[in-house]
């Protein structure tokens, strides 16, 4: 029987949340078509995940547990989510765009000969019941509707695409491990340093405050993570900060950085590049604060503030602490 | 051994503002097309490459005769050897497609440990023919590597850039990689090299050229997607207000009244 199968991408245990908003949306989609939702995961010590993903709107998780896939390592995933294909037989494949997931995707697609569609932002069906994929080409500044030529249809999927869907507990669900046989040694993984220091990632944040060459050095960017942190969003920059060294590339939001769609979006001290505008301009509110009245970033913005953003900033902050009690 | 770089010749990033969707899938998108700036790095790597562990650097693109353009400033950036995939039957082509005609190049190369691609095209954003062609391959694929560490005779060490860290992996050769744009500062061409890329000859290799080609799985009717209702996406409508007060806090909280209004936070 067909289904549609969701790859659920995770860091040790712990989900990363466009992998929930796509399984949200595969509920919705094989509601439509009359299809169950398998959900795929790979890694260690998974239990809670699995139960999770049944919550969330799995009807089976196929569950690929051991040392394996403990790290990220290709050539073990790639083995994995072929198995899984291979006992769901989907029509419809639905993967987060993230890191690492995107390419194990792209490996498999290729290999198997099925169409992908990348780094989507809208799916749909259409009439037949085959997948209608959105998304942006030339750098966001082309929008396109993917039509697929293939009885099994392929998308991975953009953070914040879809809202994340409330789990249910009292859901049913069956979890099945997935039997797996990792293939030869090309590959091997000697070691991981984490980098990842606790912040919330642009990618996934409702809000980001975004600083660029205004900022004028890393200390600069305080006041822009204070505001951050009371409204409890990420912290960006534009490409002539990180250039600058004054905050590392995760951070950076544009054509050469990360593609963002939160519900406010504010910008200090960017001028608004063309190559800026493209990662950020999905956004559903853009603030500027600027010195320069004439910045191409007004042109986008819904709400502005000409003035010192060292100045503005933290009146901010200090506007928001008060109004929100935070 | 051979690094060969599969490189793409794409609209410069300050017009792609420009280009039309009526235009998309024209010859001429009218408008200024350079080395897509994701592949400059790969170019660099394998340069870089050439100077630490010896070998031979080699560009390889796939296009109509103007993709020379991409060649010749890789060319002018250093690399010794450029090749030219050319052909109305590869015209259409999607990812899978495009990685198959580069993976038969690349075999007749030979002697490749790794080959290079950069993070994505501008215009097509997919980032999936570099992993497409290590299928083909059969060879590993390292997405995202923002250091070669070491390259032997049979593997290479590699920092792949996750969304958490870094990662030290070790993959035999040959591998397909992806670059990251930590891994390097692109060079400019200097004059000499541009004088050389001018004077080399650019003969385009077509279908016939590539033993093993599956004409089944290139070309339009292969494809197995389509780009539709192309598009400009939805303007941004209506002015910046400009929040005034009588001092930077009024300001600050007339701001703030109007985002929670919102329901943005």
């Amino acid at each position: 029987m067909s289904s549609i199968l969701v790859y659920i991408d995770h860091f040790g245990g712990a989900t990363k949340p466009v992998s929930w908003e796509i399984l949200g949306k595969a509920r919705e989609l094989a509601g439509k078509l009359g299809t169950p939702v398998t959900a795929f995961v790979a890694g260690q010590n998974l239990a809670d995940l699995a139960s999770e993903a049944i919550a969330c709107g799995a009807d089976k998780m196929l569950v690929a547990d051991g040392p394996a896939f403990a790290q990220f390592n290709v050539q073990a995933l790639v083995a994995a989510f072929k198995a899984a294909i291979e006992v769901a037989q989907p029509r419809i494949i639905l993967v987060p765009a993230t890191a690492g997931a995107r390419d194990v995707a792209a490996l498999v697609a290729c290999s198997l000969n099925i169409g992908m569609a990348a780094d989507c932002q809208g799916l749909d069906l259409d009439d037949a019941g085959n997948l209608l994929a959105e998304r942006p080409v030339f750098s966001g500044n082309i929008i396109t509707t993917v039509v697929f030529n293939g009885p099994i249809q392929m998308a991975t999927v953009r953070a914040r695409s879809f809202p994340l869907p409330a789990a249910d507990s009292s859901r049913a669900g069956v979890i099945v491990p997935l039997v797996v046989s990792v293939p030869g040694d090309t590959e091997e993984v000697l070691s991981f340093e984490v980098t990842e220091t606790g912040e919330l990632a642009v990618e996934n944040a409702g809000i980001i405050v975004s600083g660029g060459r205004g900022v004028k050095g890393p200390e600069g960017f305080a006041p822009i993570r204070d505001l951050a942190k009371v409204l409890g969003g990420a912290v960006g920059a534009s490409r002539a900060a990180v250039d600058a060294g004054w905050i590392p590339y995760p951070h950076q939001v544009g054509q050469t950085g990360k593609s963002v769609r939160p519900d406010l979006y504010i910008a200090c001290g960017i001028s608004g590049a063309i190559q800026h505008l493209a990662g950020m301009s999905g956004a559903k509110v853009i603030v500027s604060i600027n010195k320069d009245k004439d910045a191409p970033i007004f042109t986008v913005a819904r709400y502005g503030i000409v003035g010192d953003l060292f100045d503005v900033v933290p009146a901010l902050t200090t506007a928001f602490k008060a109004k929100l009690g935070r | 051994m051979k690094f060969i770089v599969c490189v793409k010749l794409t609209p410069d990033t300050e017009q792609l503002v420009d280009v039309q969707p009526k235009d998309i899938g024209a010859a001429d998108l009218g408008v200024t097309m350079v080395l897509n700036p994701w592949d400059e790095f790969a170019v660099e790597e394998a340069l870089q490459l050439v100077e630490r562990f010896d070998g031979e650097a080699v560009v390889v693109t796939l296009g109509s005769t103007d993709a020379t353009e991409a060649l010749k400033r890789a060319v002018a950036m250093g690399v010794e050897e450029a090749v030219l995939l050319s052909d109305p039957a590869f015209e259409g082509s999607d990812a899978w497609g495009t990685a198959h005609i580069l993976a038969q190049a690349i075999r007749k190369i030979g002697d490749y440990g790794l080959v290079l691609t950069g993070k994505q095209s501008v215009d097509g954003n997919s980032g999936m023919v570099g992993p497409g062609v290590a299928a083909k391959l059969g060879v590993p694929f390292v997405a995202g590597v923002a250091k070669v560490v070491d390259v032997t005779d049979d593997s290479a060490t590699l920092l792949r850039a996750l969304d958490e860290g870094m990662q030290t992996v070790k993959v035999k050769l040959p591998a397909v990689i992806s670059v990251s744009k930590e891994i390097n500062e692109p060079r400019y061409p200097n004059f000499m090299g541009i004088r050389k890329a001018s004077r080399m000859q650019y003969p385009a290799t077509g279908a016939g050229e590539l033993p093993g080609l599956e004409k089944s799985q290139i070309g339009e009717s292969a494809a197995l997607l389509k780009w539709t209702n192309l598009r400009k996406p939805p303007a941004r409508t209506g002015k910046c207000e400009i929040i005034a007060g009588a001092s930077v806090a009024e300001q600050a909280a007339n701001l703030a009244d109007k985002l929670i209004a919102e329901k943005v936070i």
